[in-house]
């Protein structure tokens, strides 16, 4: 029977492709699998950094649920989140479409607007601390010198103003990873539709909401996830410019786990910590997945 | 491994033997003139992971001393060096996977979370202690469980108050008050003089603890008792939080976001003219032309004794241990012991410039105390030292408690109003339960 030669060599094929596919898998299972099954495992001990756990169920889950400091950097941690998303998103699509239009030393320009990408986060981290420092802020001398406060701003020990502080930061560094990405989404998007548009007496802010924000959102969507997924685990910057502190006010969930997990030795609390942090993440990726790339007009039809 | 695990348990025979013999054989006195010989095994090479120094020539005394050893039996030592707050998950890792340095230099109660993954360093810390005078208690207890030194102590990083002296003269005090109703006037009046004292209550890991714990333990108050029962939650602890938040309205603004380095900044920027420090301020001070003022007005002691009647402080404390997977632990016991000797220990001493106070009470005479009277109160660091987690045992939870600043942030949310000084401490009792109620 020829279907069996046929069969045989498409299985045959099938197994030379599952074999090609060995070294990835084997790197996906020792690299990403194995550690956040271990993490997920740790969450479920009460390991202790030198001493192997034992399995003690979801007790560090209730632990966790009575526990306000835990409440407290949930809290943070989203609106950190949420209000530096926000912000980064705005900024960063206002500073893209300024990029994209016609202007002197464009380039030159867009280079110096990846800077406080390119600078390691600890250094831009440290440069920040001083800004804020509660006796050498240089914007509280500025303010003092023009004489409209009297004495130092307390940046970071204030709990909301320390929040606006970190939140701050992190717009400011995280502000040219999305305006260069939407940069380059607005290049893709044809001249000729704007000039269609034009020609049909389309005002700027026409052409803005009909071309430019459907022809960008499959882009939008990508950006925004790794910058929330960014944000969402953030941690140097925390960690160099309060450690958590005022009284916890500052506190993420990436740092509370790093406390109580390595400092704090109590690696099973610290992975329930850790792992307490994935339903947020999938969500923000399945709202992204589901409310932000599955509009009509990427499947052909109309908005 | 098998190599490994024979040497394990050969080690393990040999200080049995040596032990039964101690118990047996030998006269206290005869255990105590004889210095215990180690042989460095044939071809030995060790690994010593130690904080980074915060003083060049204390490094530098070190590295002498472990010149000399060198020299002397032919044992290569690599001395590794990680910023102070990564030597503990280093270590711990390290104890955990059974690979890498042999030697640790580390904090506080690191030693009693890996106790089992230690050598047992019994024979050489009772013969050191015997030699030089003893140990300090608050220091053996870090080094010792169940009686057995598991680590040796190896100092106190003293913490004092530095203080202007021209500002507290200007603000009415001849001299520096020894209690702490008197202290609290002295800032009252240094606040009133626009020359603010400042204490952090930040996440300050070394400076904040050793504030906080001075409260608390000034006051008579306690974590836990001696079973680890905690009992924070105390009239003593109350007193211990309403005197902060008395004391904390004398501060300079800001005090609670600051962090390790913040204190000694705003003192050597004349933000603030009371603080408690290591005796690096003073030097950063002696060092630059322009603090010449500073540093000839900066004077230091002890922090003010509290109702309790005795100076009682945490300090930071360093400890030295060898880990069971060294391949080499005769010749890690001999390192150790080397560099013990007067010699050696009194040059490190003085290379530390009064930065290390002793870990036993013969080099208590080490000139450096009396080279300069900044130093005096240093001096003390090793006597007036208390364990962390006093009273109780010290391991995970006690470590744990003070890494998740429970202490900390309890002075810092009762002084800042966002909780009454009731709740703060309930909820400093309820974060204390969780660690020791395992």
């Amino acid at each position: 029977m020829s279907a069996v030669s046929s069969n045989s060599f498409a299985r045959s094929n099938t197994a030379v492709g599952l074999f090609f596919m060995l070294p990835a898998a084997a790197f996906l299972l020792c690299f990403l699998t194995y550690p956040l099954g271990l993490g997920v495992w740790l969450g479920f001990t009460d390991a202790k950094i030198g001493r192997d756990g034992i399995f003690i169920g979801i007790e560090n889950y209730q632990a966790l649920a009575r526990d306000s400091v835990f409440w407290m950097a949930v809290y943070n941690t989203v609106l950190y989140t949420f209000i530096a998303s926000v912000l980064k998103f705005g900024f960063g699509l206002w500073l893209a479409l300024i990029l994209n239009e016609h202007l002197p030393f464009k380039s030159f320009f867009r280079a110096i607007i990846l800077l406080p990408w390119v600078v390691p986060t600890v250094l831009s981290a440290l440069a920040f601390w001083w800004i804020y420092d509660a006796q050498f802020s240089i914007l509280s001398w500025s303010l003092m010198q023009i004489g409209w406060i009297d004495g130092p701003i307390n940046f970071l020990g204030d709990p909301n103003n320390a929040r606006a502080s970190v939140i701050a930061a992190n717009v400011w560094r995280g502000i040219p990873f999305v305006a260069i990405s939407l940069l380059a989404g607005l290049q893709t998007i044809p001249q000729s539709l704007h000039e269609a548009a034009s020609l049909d007496g389309a005002t700027g802010w026409q052409r803005f909401r009909f071309i430019t924000l459907p022809m960008l959102t499959p882009i939008i969507a990508v950006v925004m996830t790794f910058s929330v997924l960014f944000t969402f685990t953030d941690f140097q910057l925390i960690y160099v410019l309060t450690k958590g502190g005022p009284v916890n006010a500052t506190h993420l969930m990436a740092t509370l786990s790093f406390q109580r997990g390595i400092p704090g030795g109590q690696l099973g609390e610290g992975a329930a910590i850790a792992v307490a942090m994935i339903p947020f993440l999938l969500a923000s990726i399945l709202f992204s997945f589901f409310g932000l790339q599955r509009r009509k007009w990427q499947q052909g039809g109309q908005d | 491994m098998t190599i490994n695990r024979r040497h394990l348990l050969g080690a393990s025979a040999g200080l049995v033997a040596a032990a039964g013999l101690n118990r047996f054989g030998l006269s206290p006195a005869f255990a105590q003139g004889a210095a215990p010989a180690y042989k460095p095994e044939e071809g030995a090479s060790l690994r010593l992971l130690r904080w980074v120094p915060f003083v060049p020539a204390e490094e530098a005394a070190w590295l002498a001393n472990t010149k000399k050893f060198t020299e002397a039996t032919g044992v290569e030592v690599r001395i590794d060096k990680e910023s102070w707050e990564d030597v503990r998950p280093k270590a711990a890792v390290a104890a955990n996977v059974g690979s890498g340095p042999d030697m640790v230099m580390s904090w506080f109660d690191d030693p009693h979370q890996y106790p089992d993954k230690l050598v047992d360093l019994t024979e050489l810390g009772e013969y050191l202690g015997g030699a030089h005078g003893g140990w300090y208690a608050g220091l053996e207890g870090y080094a010792k469980r169940d009686g057995k030194f598991i680590a040796l102590p190896l100092c106190a990083i003293g913490n004092a108050v530095i203080y202007r002296e021209s500002h507290m003269k200007a603000a009415g005090f001849s001299e520096f008050p020894k209690d702490t109703a008197g202290f609290l006037e002295l800032c009252k009046a240094l606040q009133a003089k626009g020359t603010p004292a400042g204490f952090p209550h930040g996440k300050a890991v070394g400076d904040g603890n050793n504030y906080a714990h001075w409260l608390l333990w000034s006051h008579g108050g306690k974590m836990v008792d001696e079973s680890g029962k905690v009992t924070i939650n105390s009239p003593e602890t109350l007193a211990s939080v309403k005197y902060a938040q008395e004391l904390y309205k004398t501060f300079i603004p800001g005090t609670e976001s600051w962090q390790d380095v913040n204190n000694n900044r705003a003192f050597l920027a004349r933000q603030v003219s009371l603080t408690a420090n290591g005796v690096s301020a003073y030097y950063t001070a002696l060092k630059d032309p322009g603090m010449k003022d500073i540093a000839d007005d900066m004077r230091s002691t002890n922090l003010p004794i509290g109702p309790v009647g005795q100076s009682v402080e945490l300090h930071q404390a360093s400890t030295l241990s060898i880990f069971k997977h060294t391949k080499y632990p005769e010749a890690a016991k001999a390192y150790l012991q080397f560099m013990y000797q007067a010699d050696s220990m009194n040059a490190w001493i003085e290379g530390a410039s009064a930065y290390c106070c002793q870990p036993l009470k013969e080099f208590a005479a080490n000139p450096v105390w009396k080279s300069n009277p900044i130093h005096a109160a240093y001096a003390k660091a090793s006597d007036t030292l208390r364990p962390n987690g006093y009273a109780g045992p010290l391991g995970t939870a006690s470590a744990g408690v003070m890494a998740d600043y429970v202490l900390v942030d309890m002075y810092a949310t009762a002084v800042t109003g966002q909780m009454t000084a009731e709740e703060a401490i309930a909820q400093a009792e309820k974060r204390a339960n969780r660690y020791y109620n395992v």
